[in-house]
């Protein structure tokens, strides 16, 4: 499904600090699988989950969606990708303050101009689903960690993306949360999602219902 | 077209939820800001509606007034004079004018003495202003006692009140018949304060002034245009020292809005991270920014403008009656009548909505612009 | 209820109120005529020149009756006693230099 083809990223190119976060990555991830991206901190896999999810272009090398190049497109087309093929969940869950659960949920849609009621109704059954619709009308920064992470995966899948992007999704959780979390991706694999997933953390990239496995070191992919 | 304006809604939405946030600083802003629109208004409403009056009423004043100046001074006028003008072609008519100013000490206050043509009033009558009713306390058949140039009791009778409607133009007039003002003041049977020329055809009165001050070098010919232009560039309301203290606020509130709204905390920018992360456009970004802009500033111009409006035409511009008081004892009680501008209603709403927006949506596009990864890193 | 319906009746509230005070604005002018034509009667028959707005001194009571040359009294650039005198121009025959 998403093939990158000797991706490199350099950050301050040309400057004296310049720095190579990504030397060439080739990897193939495929449909309806969960994929965990594995690796200590500072060996770039949230820089490399940032190009496949649309968020910043590599310096070489080409990224291909289903066959078409992604990294050569303008940035509109990459919004539009971005918004309609990916879901993100980022490692503080990156919540918009001051607003409630709900709003938070639809955020993503708010620029497709889709109409606001059956909008509404999608987010407060997604929320169902993750038993949140109680907390639907509360502000995100009086959630707890769990709670506030579901309404993460709840904006992630608004627009019903193909693939759910997760950065080190566990970060902030205990350990049963973590389990919780995981279990809810495998969920979601099963509903048919593509899961791309960073973390250095075992309870992830040792849970029974991972498909892969990419350990990287020093922006390589390490040999296994 | 229905998407286009349903996703301008919920830019919308989300520029009233975020702006809810810190809902005491921006309705502070937005208090200062409506403030602000609304002393400009006021100001603006109100000499602009005062100019407009002035230049209508006075349309019916004499088209030529000659005054004598000796020595640089005005003075009065000798009777003769009238008698030299003779006949000058396009005058229907001539006249001499009796008027003056009294001080009256009892409440400090200067009047306007003056002698009308179209009333008879008997020797101790005196018709006043709605303003001297007001400030002296008197009504129609009470009588004021005033001390004259040689230092006799004058007593007279309030026989009349001038309509309290033209308070405006009449408000310290005190009307007394032409004996009694010259035995009042002093002043001979052969001299008159100045004259009124009447001239029916307008395109002759420049004429008739050229004629006028050649046959009489030492007057002065003071024309109806002159009185009218004088108005008329009187309440330039862009003068002024409302506008100069004005001014000071004004500056303090630019330096505050652009602070608020050109800068953009490291939370704002992280916010606007986010939402380019799940898909959101820079041109939303800046959209929403603009919706922010243009509702606190078309807000505080809507609220600002309808303040203004009732403070100055249903609340007798109070706000500014210390400043057109001053140190006068006698001050017209009047509501000016509504004249409104539309084009500088327009100018208003430009110059306060305006700038506000831009500034609003200016740094915006600097951050905007940047990757949507940061929020990753 | 969405907060931009609630924006939206609010702004139409005050557009209406605004379109409200220029109407008010019309009618009250076209009342106003009567009164006004009664001053200007009372402007032709006294042949006055003036609006008594400020009565504090001559040169602000009748400015257009004012001196010319009177030194320190009308001159453009003289400090002014009267909080009126700061809202009010010189008349403009006597700011050309």
């Amino acid at each position: 499904m998403i093939e990158l083809d000797d991706v490199k990223k350099a950050f301050n190119q040309g400057r004296p600090n310049e720095f190579w976060a990504i030397r060439g990555v080739s990897l193939r991830v495929d449909a309806n699988r969960i994929t965990v991206l594995k690796g200590p901190s500072g060996s770039g896999k949230t820089t490399l989950l940032s190009m496949i999810g649309c968020l910043s272009r590599p310096t070489s090398g080409r990224i291909l969606l289903r066959s078409r190049i992604l990294s050569g497109l303008p940035e509109r087309f990459l919004t539009e990708i971005r918004r309609k093929t990916f879901g993100f969940i980022f490692q503080q869950f990156n919540l918009v303050k001051g607003l409630t659960v709900l709003e938070n949920v639809m955020l993503p849609a708010y620029p497709l101009g889709l109409d606001h009621q059956p909008l509404k109704e999608a987010a407060l059954k997604l929320l169902g689903q993750f038993n949140m619709e109680s907390k639907a009308d509360s502000k995100v920064e009086w959630l707890s960690g769990g709670e506030a992470q579901r309404t993460a995966i709840c904006r992630a899948l608004i627009n019903d993306p193909e693939i759910l992007i997760a950065d080190e999704p566990t970060a902030n959780l205990d350990t049963r949360l973590s389990r919780e979390f995981m279990a809810i991706i495998r969920d979601l694999k099963q509903q048919g999602k593509t899961v791309i997933v960073t973390s250095h953390d075992p309870v992830v990239f040792e849970y029974a219902g991972i498909d892969t496995v990419v350990e990287m070191r020093d922006g390589n992919l390490a040999e296994a | 077209m229905k998407k286009l304006i349903l996703r301008q809604k919920y830019l919308i939405d989300f520029t009233l939820s975020s702006l809810k946030r810190r809902l005491a600083k921006n309705l502070g802003l937005l208090l200062v800001y409506t403030l602000i629109v609304f002393l400009l208004a006021s100001v603006m409403l109100f000499t602009h509606s005062l100019r407009r009056e002035a230049g209508i009423i006075l349309e019916s004043s004499p088209e030529i007034i000659l005054q004598r100046l000796v020595a640089g001074r005005h003075d009065l006028m000798p009777a003769e004079y009238l008698d030299r003008i003779g006949r000058i072609r396009g005058v229907t008519r001539k006249a001499g004018r009796l008027w003056g100013y009294f001080y009256d000490p009892a409440v400090q206050a200067n009047y306007t003495l003056m002698v009308p043509r179209d009333r008879d009033l008997g020797q101790q009558e005196v018709v006043i202003g709605a303003g001297i009713a007001r400030t002296r306390g008197v009504d129609v058949g009470d009588f004021l006692t005033f001390r004259s140039s040689d230092g006799r009791a004058f007593s007279f009778r309030v026989v009349d009140i001038l309509e309290a409607d033209a308070e405006l133009v009449n408000a310290d007039l005190l009307l007394v018949s032409e004996g009694t003002y010259r035995d009042f003041f002093g002043i001979p049977a052969d001299r008159f304060t100045d004259i009124v020329l009447q001239v029916r055809n307008p395109s002759e009165v420049r004429k008739v002034a050229e004629k006028l001050t050649v046959l009489l070098p030492d007057a002065r010919p003071i024309l109806r245009e002159e009185i009218l232009r004088t108005y008329d560039s009187i309440f330039s309301w862009r003068q002024g020292i409302v506008f100069v203290l004005l001014g000071g606020s004004i500056l303090a509130f630019v330096i505050f809005a652009w602070d608020k709204a050109s800068g953009l905390s490291a939370e704002e920018k992280r916010e606007i991270g986010i939402l380019k992360a799940i898909g959101w456009e820079t041109s939303d970004v800046i959209r929403m920014k603009f919706w922010e802009g243009s509702i606190v500033s078309l807000t505080a111009f809507l609220l600002g403008f309808i303040l203004a409006y009732l403070h100055v035409f249903y609340g007798q511009a109070a706000l500014f009656e210390p400043v057109l008081k001053g140190w006068a004892v006698i001050y017209p009680s009047f509501n000016p009548t509504p004249f409104v501008d539309g084009l500088q209603v327009a100018t208003l709403f430009f110059f306060t909505v305006f700038p506000y927006t831009v500034a609003t949506i200016i740094p915006i596009w600097q951050a905007s612009i940047t990757d949507p990864d940061a929020v990753m890193r | 209820m969405r907060l931009s319906d609630r924006l939206f009746i609010f702004i139409a509230a005050c557009l209406a109120l605004l379109v409200l005070a220029f109407v008010d604005a019309a009618v009250r002018v076209r009342l106003a005529e009567p009164a006004l034509e009664a001053r200007a009667t009372l402007v032709r028959q006294l042949e006055l020149t003036d609006l008594s707005l400020f009565t504090e001194a001559r040169y602000t009571r009748h400015l257009s009756q004012s001196d010319i040359h009177t030194a320190f009294q009308d001159h453009p650039n003289s400090f002014d006693h009267f909080p009126s005198g700061s809202l009010v121009l010189p008349p403009s025959h006597l700011r050309v230099p």
